[in-house]
């Protein structure tokens, strides 16, 4: 039995079919995760064009240069994250894992920042709830748009903590030569995966950080 | 044949008839519809009963003309239903100009409302026979719906907004009214009496109880009380808008949207002032959120609804 | 053939024995049975909760329970009924059985994924009777704002964690349905010879996947605010809970499209057995599912036309609401028109298909009244709408399900159940469903509210029909309970093919070995090829491997 074959699972027929079979399974996955992250994004539509101001506001007060740091390192995470898929594709252990480990450095980096960002929210009493101040005219629009930022980012910071753990799994994996030109689908699928997660990121930032930029 | 128990709802609003005859017509299509599939059903099993165990039926692919024709049949008759149903729906919503306007606040669990000469009623609603009324309704904490089953109109109640319906009553009587959205532990006991009088004895009825300020009058005096016509006098300060002929305008925007001057504009103006600031006005107004009720904001619309444009003209000479 | 012949030959069902071999298997027809006992528990709290209802309803004062304890169990019985039966039922018991077994694979595409939603389903249902046992909860399975997230003091925090994390389990059931049927049919299982049950369950895949996720995000925005006040639906802070009526029923409506497209599916595959004759329009049938699903995205607004929203929104909303009927309507049309010269037996699945088109009919034109505004205004939130759905969910999904547990019965356990009690059954359900739901109809029209606890007493001559039609109906679901579980050891033993139907599952043992074919199979006929025989639509080879 070749290599290759040793991975086929006992319900397909060919390592091809169980391939196709993990990629179209990848993509109706994240399939999901739009619509998932949609209508956080569809709430959040409706809110800003009712309270513009409250919300260009609002988002004065987000740190747009820590924003566009962290927009950065996701960006490069992905780059990194390509060439760990590259290196797989062209049977390079060495380089598959270190590439591997630059992204998960990024990942953490890129949670690093966001900690600190919702720690000095805390401390500027943006936390909606009852400590929450803000100029009274817009407080309560501006609460919302707190709301819809920790919602969204939470739940993206919850994405790339998932990510790092597949990340950090595919680590310990390509230390034990689990890869090879043949066989590396879970580095793809991962790729898939982190590159979406950056791709949520890629809108949020926008959205969120630079609204009152120009209104 | 008197069972003792209704099948039918009675008809007492000029809409009843309207919707019933609807709603025969959907019954007519579907006993129609139940009858032919049932029909079929019925003789087809009996009619080609497997009679030997090798039978071998000719099998039939379809027909795609038919198929064309029990798809655009129905269609055609679903899309009369949505044309009748949409016209009686347009009509549920535009109430007549000269509707009797009572407002209505919900709250758990009990109903209230209040009549332009200032009654009030809890869980019942006096109103007369023959005349359009046009309810004016908010909720002080969840959501309801005012349901009355015998004029067929529905509406629910929301808590920050105005919604509203109307009816005529045809035929005086006493008639239930439901609570029709759940709002928690005692919503099926959130029900009350709407009572249709033959105009008579409605005007007997509203002159005969407590003398009381209209909904105007009472208005005006929370104007006066909150220090309103402080900013906003007749003719206009440079501190705030004039109001007279105000409702139902257009208002221009600071950043250049316009609004129009409805009952929620009013609303919000008083609980939220900046959210929606007048050009050429500073956000100065103050608040009055946790000040004035929800019935107290009704009275408030009332009486700025009542100023006339012949006011500000006035004024301004 | 006799009892020892089953035990002899090696099948799924006894490869193993022992309760790890079932709590870790991989193969989708254990894992179908792990959700077949599990539903099945579901179904009957469910229905505890909907007879101390039907009880209480038999008078007009609240003499049984409290009101707010009624309030629970009107909850209650929602959230058990659809997140725990009516949407997982028929996909993943019949689904996770069949859709491999239907297009000539080994097993789904994913089968530890699959494994991992059955504990994901349980962990789900865990929470959610935790919170049934803690106390209940009271807003109605639909969680209307600002009730759900402000007002109510019962556990809507750990119910919606509940029915998130279940809503995981459709998800995984629907991609790894997606992913088979794209991936691995056999060879010559082109698409248009695929049985209708896999293209109803495709569509349905469809809404799973795109659907579920919405309703999860809606769940956990309540969640966060109920927990941490943040403002998304409180009119006081300037949120709108119309809004969230609009994000529950974006789901929620394609929901009932994941309810009733399975039992489309099983009831083609009923019509065509019986009748021994290729379903009327396969196509056409096969396109109507897809559209169904499609259109079905299209309409949520239906629930909200007195709720608030523009008069031009509802107006948009009510005409694709009459445009999503008419494919049903073909359905029906179709296997109607199946019957006709066909050669038609009454055995007891049968029974069930029939009773279902006639009962789904009524349902869908009841339907019909819903979608149209000027008698929606009048109907909407009483018993009309309790009516319409049951006709629907109960008179439609459940007689599909039975249908479908009857049919395939014989394949799942190598048995035969008691026809002459399976016929019983049907019968009893039918007369017992109408007796219960039909006069609901009438008393929604005169007026009664739903979510009622206590009523007018002019309304309860109505009630008190509706309840001895559940107490007959109750009778009708206990009695397959009895005698399925008696046939599993009493039953007659069944051959490979005791329908003599064409369908890929019933071309190998009951019950199948784990691998369900000796030998990968290859089609050369459509489905429901009932005028050949079996040998001439399916050639078996060698598989390429060894």
């Amino acid at each position: 039995m070749s290599k290759v074959e040793a991975f086929r699972q006992h319900h397909f027929e060919d390592v091809e079919q169980q391939h196709e079979a993990s990629w179209l399974g990848m993509w109706v996955f994240l399939a999901t995760e739009v619509m998932f992250f949609g209508g956080m994004f569809a709430c959040y539509f409706v809110y800003r064009h009712w309270y513009l101001q409250a919300f260009a506001s609002a988002s004065n007060h987000l740190n747009l240069w820590l924003g566009a740091i962290n927009t950065a390192v996701l960006i490069c995470s992905s780059f990194t994250m390509a060439l760990a898929v590259h290196s797989a594709e062209t049977n390079r252990r060495k380089p598959l894992i270190t590439y591997l480990l630059l992204t998960t450095v990024l990942g953490l980096v890129f949670l690093g920042i966001k900690l600190f960002e919702y720690y000095s929210k805390f401390e500027e009493h943006l936390v909606p709830g009852s400590s929450f101040r803000f100029e009274e005219s817009l407080a309560r629009p501006a609460e919302i748009f707190f709301s819809f930022y920790f919602a969204m980012t939470g739940m993206h910071a919850v994405h790339m903590i998932v990510g790092i753990g597949l990340l950090t799994a595919l680590i310990l994996q390509a230390r034990r030569s689990r890869f090879s030109a043949a066989y590396h689908t879970p580095v793809e699928l991962t790729g898939l995966y982190w590159h979406f997660v950056d791709i949520v990121w890629i809108f949020l930032f926008p959205l969120l950080y630079l609204l009152g930029r120009h209104v | 044949m008197d069972l003792g128990f209704p099948l039918f709802p009675e008809q007492a609003s000029t809409m009843a008839s309207r919707v019933d005859a609807l709603f025969f017509f959907l019954v007519a299509v579907s006993v129609f519809f139940v009858g032919l599939i049932f029909l079929a059903i019925l003789v087809f099993a009996v009619k080609y009963r497997r009679r030997a165990e090798d039978e071998r039926p000719e099998p039939i692919e379809g027909k795609l003309w038919l198929e064309v024709a029990w798809s655009v049949i129905p269609f055609g008759l679903t899309m009369v239903m949505f044309v009748w149903g949409a016209i009686i729906f347009f009509d549920i919503y535009n109430p007549p100009d000269d509707a009797l306007e009572i407002s209505i606040v919900g709250r758990q669990w009990m109903w209230k409302a209040q009549h332009p000469t200032g009654q009030s009623e809890i869980n019942e609603l006096h109103v007369p026979v023959g005349q359009p009324v046009k309810l004016m309704m908010t909720s002080e904490d969840v959501i309801h719906d005012f349901y009355l089953p015998a004029f067929r109109i529905k509406q629910d109640v929301l808590p920050g907004r105005y919604t509203s319906v109307w009816f005529e009553a045809s035929k005086a009587g006493v008639y239930q009214l439901f609570c029709a959205e759940y709002c928690g532990t005692q919503h099926s006991g959130m029900i009350g009496r709407v009572v249709a009088l033959e105009p008579a004895q409605f005007e007997k009825w509203l002159s005969g109880g407590a003398t009381g300020m209209s909904m105007v009058d009472q208005g005006a005096s929370l104007f006066k009380r909150f220090g309103c016509e402080t900013c906003h006098r007749a003719g206009g300060t440079s501190r705030g808008p004039a109001l007279a002929g105000l409702f139902g305008k257009p208002v221009k925007l600071q950043g250049g949207s316009t609004v129009t001057a409805d009952e929620d504009y009013i609303r919000e103006s008083i609980l939220d002032p900046r959210a929606k600031i007048v050009d050429g006005y500073q956000p100065i107004m103050p608040t009055f959120k946790g000040l004035v009720s929800e019935e107290g904001l009704l009275q408030l619309i009332a009486y700025i609804k009542s100023l006339d444009g012949a006011e500000r003209k006035a004024a301004q000479r | 053939m006799n009892v020892s012949a089953i035990e002899r030959r090696e099948h799924y069902l006894n490869v193993n024995y022992g309760i790890r071999s079932w709590l870790f298997t991989t193969d989708h027809k254990r894992i179908a049975w792990l959700y077949l006992l599990s539903v099945t528990v579901f179904f009957f709290i469910g229905g505890l909760f909907a007879t101390l209802m039907r009880v209480e309803l038999m008078t007009p004062q609240g003499d049984l329970v409290q009101a707010e304890t009624y309030n629970k169990l009107f909850t209650m019985h929602g959230v058990t009924m659809v997140f725990f039966f009516l949407i997982p039922s028929i996909p993943a018991v019949l689904g996770n059985f069949l859709v491999p077994m239907m297009i000539g694979a080994r097993d789904l595409a994913f089968p530890r994924l699959n494994l991992a939603s059955w504990y994901i389903f349980i962990l789900g249902g865990a929470f959610t009777l935790m919170a049934a046992a803690a106390g209940g909860v009271d807003t109605g399975w639909t969680f209307y704002t600002p009730y759900s997230s402000i007002y109510s003091n019962t556990h809507v925090v750990l119910t919606v964690v509940g029915v998130f994390i279940t809503g995981f389990s459709s998800i995984l059931t629907g991609l790894n349905f997606i992913v088979t049927i794209h991936k691995m049919r056999a060879p010559g299982m082109t698409w248009f010879r695929l049985p209708l049950f896999i293209w109803a369950h495709y569509a349905t895949s469809i809404i799973f996947i795109l659907g579920t996720p919405v309703i999860a995000i809606t769940l956990v925005l309540v969640g966060l605010e109920r927990i941490f006040r943040l403002g998304i639906f409180d009119p006081s802070l300037g949120g709108d809970p119309v809004l969230f009526q609009h994000l529950f029923w974006f789901y929620s409506h394609p929901a009932v499209y994941i309810m009733i497209l399975p039992a489309m599916g099983v009831v083609s595959e009923l019509i065509a057995c019986f009748s021994r004759k290729r379903i009327f329009g396969y196509g056409v049938v096969a396109f109507a599912s897809l559209a169904i699903a499609v259109i079905g995205f299209l309409v949520w607004g239906h629930h909200m036309f007195v709720a608030g929203q523009s008069v031009h929104a509802s107006m948009i909303f009510s005409l694709l609401s009459f445009l999503v009927a008419v494919p049903s309507a073909i359905k029906v049309f179709n296997w109607t028109a199946t019957l006709y010269k066909g050669s038609i037996s009454y055995d007891a699945p049968m029974l069930y298909a029939l009773g279902f088109i006639g009962l789904f009919t009524i349902g869908g034109l009841t339907g019909l009244f819903l979608a149209t505004l000027g008698i929606d205004v009048h109907v909407h939130d009483t018993y009309f709408v309790v009516a319409h759905f049951h006709y629907i969910m109960v008179g439609g999904a459940v007689m599909g399900y039975l249908g479908g547990i009857h049919f395939w019965w014989p394949k799942m356990t190598g048995r035969i159940y008691p026809e002459i009690w399976a016929r019983l059954a049907a019968l009893i359900i039918f007369i017992g469903f109408n007796l219960t739901f039909f006069p609901q109809f009438v008393l929604g029209y005169i007026g009664m509210p739903r979510r009622y606890h206590v009523y007018p007493p002019e309304f309860q001559v109505l009630n008190v029909m509706s309840t001895a039609g559940a107490s007959i109906l109750a009778v009708g679901y206990l009695l397959p309970l009895v005698y399925l579980i008696w046939s599993l050891r009493y039953g007659a033993v069944a051959g490979a093919n005791p329908w003599r139907a064409r369908g890929l599952e019933w071309q190998t043992a009951s019950p199948p070995p784990t691998e369900n074919f000796d030998r990968t199979p290859v089609v050369t006929e459509g489905a429901y090829a009932y005028e050949k025989e079996p040998e001439e639509i399916y050639a078996l080879r060698k598989p390429a491997h060894v």
